[in-house]
């Protein structure tokens, strides 16, 4: 309780009582309708809590809800987009990218797709990852990489189980299972590094040359340039989904390995499917 | 700043400190309401001017009209927040370019303390919309209630018909106004004509008529209700303009040396002031000039107008209640010192004034800041470009290899297109000897260079690929320039970027 009032003498105003080492406080009244805002602003949120969700368990009397509100918002925003997306549901890829209007929705659409559904294996922007996850953004496509087959790999998968439909082959394991010695298989990868004329020993690539012929050219071609129908990749490019080294490719005709990518029919809207392979060949310009 | 020392007691019109016991003194003072009395004079007139000025321009800006072509909005000054869009007159200013209104706040903010610095508050007193709407209700109420002493009548007699009547007829016109407030404001936002039509068919939005309550009813609490109690207890502004002002500021200031000691007009051995109180009973904040400088005074001068009337009545020199520096003030007041009232320590007074000095060092700096912004927001406006071109280069990855080993990388070009141009950009890329370029989807112009679209009062965008053929030698980073040409050759916009590479 503040017990020293006493009127100050320069002023004439009262002192609230309180000292500070030897500073007074003067009391100057302030208006009393500022103390009716306060009191209005007490008010203000007791009717506030009462009408809004203000406590768990407590709904509110306006019924107003953030979470729904958002889902209301949502919905609005699908409800917009419907017409756009029956017509995305509807057209092939190929006539998508040739509407501008449809390609710009359905670009914008698929990179938020893609970062949703792809971005995990295939990287935000598409550029792949080590370790067999192929890079979306370049000119080297294993299953093709027109706007139809982009479409029928999302569609159905890779490996995935899911139909006849899918992209579906295997390598058999050369060195694991004793199809090759290991000097065969060595042979057979100078031979492979030969294709990019990086070969160190030309006697062993001959020898593989013949050995390839007989085991691999079927998948991969006669002069490595791979086959799309199987997804067998061209051996005589830059791109290496594994790696390109000696050791590596040796790694791989001993106990080859092989990505498998999910079935996304079922998973995802055919509107969503069609944006996401427009959005992936516009990547790196398809083909 | 130095304070006029006021050789006076309570202020006029207020309660005298009771002189009860200490801790009575409450916490809360009730409001003193003021009843200004009506003054005519110079200062009045131009208070007058300047409000219908203000008024004038407030509600006829927008329905200028103005012509800006086919699906474009034809108001004059909009402020267009569902398309982003600013207008005024033929400027036309997007989200991006902020920074102009930014630039018009700063230019504001410096003149204002410019003129604060050189003459004191003359846009609280005159130009500052509680003033003047207050003035306006101020009126009103005088119309219809009658000029001050009426109107206490009417306060303090009973609360009969005419009681009700005219208190009645006042807030109804007040609510006009203020309703013709709010809409002049939601006219701004919205196409002028339409909205009001909109408004008073019920056909408006939600938000439309939450605005217009908004500042319909703002306008009829502060202008018809709170008044002084905006400037003295809700403006930051009159807390921290004593900054701004110095001991050459012209203030309205009450000349003591020459109004001490007061008395009857009639009576020996006293000052000019007759303590009449007509500077009082004219204050729109209710205190006394003679008290000195205040917090409170807004600086009208509508007591110089008052003060003025009275000199003139009696045959004495205007001039009482003047636009003074403090400096002048104490001036004349250490000339004066103990001489007797009189024309001769009026004249004395008077001679001991010098003209203010408009030029310091504050005034100076106040003045170069202005200078320097509106020098800089200028140049901005005048280089401002109506297409721009931005460039975002892919960043995962990097550059991409190609199968044939070429090294390729990607780009997001945006055509920010600010005219209702449409014709279609050449796009030219200057790079060293060997780099491609290819546009998806992008027509050819005669010469082979890709034809990039661009929309009209908006933004396009283009996937832009280079490629560097295998065993080309290339640094890790290659400086390039993208460069769009208009249909006649000439370079429309142009934006620097670079080529990244593996490092070598």
């Amino acid at each position: 309780m503040p017990t020293k009032i006493e009127k100050d003498s320069l002023t004439g105003t009262d002192t609230t009582g309180h000292e500070w080492d030897g500073l007074k406080e003067l009391n100057t009244p302030l208006p009393k309708w500022w103390l009716w805002t306060f009191y209005a602003t007490i008010a203000f949120s007791a009717v506030w809590m009462v009408v809004y969700p203000s406590f768990p368990g407590w709904r509110g009397t306006s019924g107003w809800i953030a979470r729904e509100a958002v889902m209301a918002e949502v919905e609005a925003a699908n409800a917009r987009n419907a017409p756009m997306m029956e017509r995305l549901r509807q057209a092939t890829p190929a006539a998508i990218a040739a509407d501008p209007e449809l390609r710009a929705f359905a670009v914008a659409g698929g990179r938020v797709a893609f970062a949703n559904n792809c971005a995990g294996c295939h990287g935000a922007g598409g550029q792949g990852a080590p370790g067999g996850f192929p890079s979306l953004v370049d000119d080297d496509w294993l299953w093709g990489g027109s706007l139809e087959a982009i479409q029928h790999t999302i569609r159905h998968g890779i490996r995935a189980g899911e139909s006849d439909e899918q992209r579906q082959s295997q390598m058999p394991r050369f060195g694991a299972d004793g199809l090759l010695t290991p000097a065969q298989v060595n042979d057979v990868a100078e031979h492979v590094l030969s294709l990019t004329g990086r070969a160190t020993d030309e006697a062993a690539a001959r020898r593989g040359g013949e050995i390839y012929a007989e085991q691999c050219a079927s998948c991969h071609g006669e002069r490595g340039e791979g086959n799309r129908d199987v997804g067998a990749p061209r051996l005589s490019d830059q791109v290496w989904l594994y790696g390109g080294s000696k050791a590596q490719i040796v790694a791989m005709i001993n106990n080859p390995r092989a990505g498998v990518m999910p079935a996304w029919q079922g998973r995802l809207d055919p509107a969503v499917i069609n944006m996401l392979a427009v959005f992936v060949h516009s990547l790196g310009g398809g083909e | 700043m130095s304070t006029v020392e006021a050789p006076q007691r309570a202020k006029a019109d207020r309660p005298a400190p009771a002189p009860a016991a200490a801790a009575d003194q409450p916490l809360y003072a009730t409001r003193q309401k003021v009843y200004p009395k009506r003054v005519f004079g110079k200062v009045r007139s131009v208070k007058w001017a300047v409000l219908v000025l203000c008024l004038a321009l407030y509600y006829v800006v927008p329905w200028i009209r103005w012509d800006r072509g086919p699906g474009m909005p034809d108001q004059a000054v909009l402020v267009d927040m569902w398309n982003a869009r600013l207008f005024f007159f033929w400027i036309e200013i997007w989200p991006q370019e902020i920074y102009f209104l930014t630039g018009a706040l700063i230019i504001g903010a410096f003149a204002l303390f410019a003129v604060s610095s050189l003459f004191g508050r003359l846009w609280c007193g005159f130009t500052c919309p509680q003033t003047v709407w207050t003035d306006l209700f101020m009126l009103v109420e005088r119309w219809i209630q009658g000029d001050r002493n009426a109107r206490m009548k009417l306060d303090q007699g009973p609360r009969d018909a005419n009681y009700w009547a005219r208190k009645g007829l006042t807030h109804f016109v007040w609510l006009l106004i203020a309703a013709a407030t709010g809409g002049a404001w939601v006219m701004y936002f919205n196409d002028a004509p339409t909205v009001t039509r909109e408004i008073l068919t019920g056909e408006a939005t939600v938000k439309v008529y939450f605005f217009f309550a908004l500042f319909s009813g703002f306008t009829y609490l502060l202008a018809g209700w709170a008044r002084e109690q905006v400037c003295t207890y809700m403006c930051p502004w009159p807390r921290f303009q004593a900054a701004m002002l110095d001991e050459n500021s012209l203030v309205v200031t009450y000349r003591d040396w020459r109004g001490e000691p007061r008395g009857k007009a009639k009576a020996d051995n006293v000052g000019d002031c007759v303590d009449c109180y007509a500077c009082v009973h004219v204050c729109p904040t209710g205190i006394d000039i003679r008290d000195g400088q205040q917090l409170e005074c807004i600086g009208c001068g509508l007591c110089i107008d008052a003060c003025d009337a009275v000199m003139a009545k009696l045959g004495r020199p205007k001039g009482l209640i003047a636009f003074e520096t403090l400096k002048n003030l104490a001036a004349s007041r250490a000339a004066t010192a103990g001489m007797a009232p009189g024309p001769e320590r009026h004249a004395r007074g008077m001679r001991a004034r010098s003209v203010p000095r408009f030029v310091r060092p504050r005034t100076l700096l106040y003045a170069g800041a202005l200078g320097v912004v509106s020098l800089a927001m200028l140049t901005a406006f005048l280089l401002r470009s109506t297409l721009d071109v931005t460039v975002l280069r892919d960043r995962a990855p990097l550059y991409v290899r190609l199968a044939d080993g070429g090294i390729r990388n990607a780009y997001t070009v945006k055509i920010v297109n600010k005219t209702r141009e449409e014709s279609p950009l050449a796009l030219v890329v200057e790079a060293p000897e060997g780099f491609r370029v290819t546009v998806q989807n992008a027509a050819e112009d005669g010469e082979g260079r890709p034809l990039l679209t661009r929309r009209a009062d908006g933004i396009a965008q283009h996937r832009v690929f280079i490629t560097v053929p295998p065993g080309q030698r290339l640094p890790e980073s290659t400086p390039i320039t993208f460069r769009l040409l208009d249909p006649g050759g000439r370079v429309a916009a142009s934006r620097s970027t670079a080529f990244l590479g593996p490092r070598p």
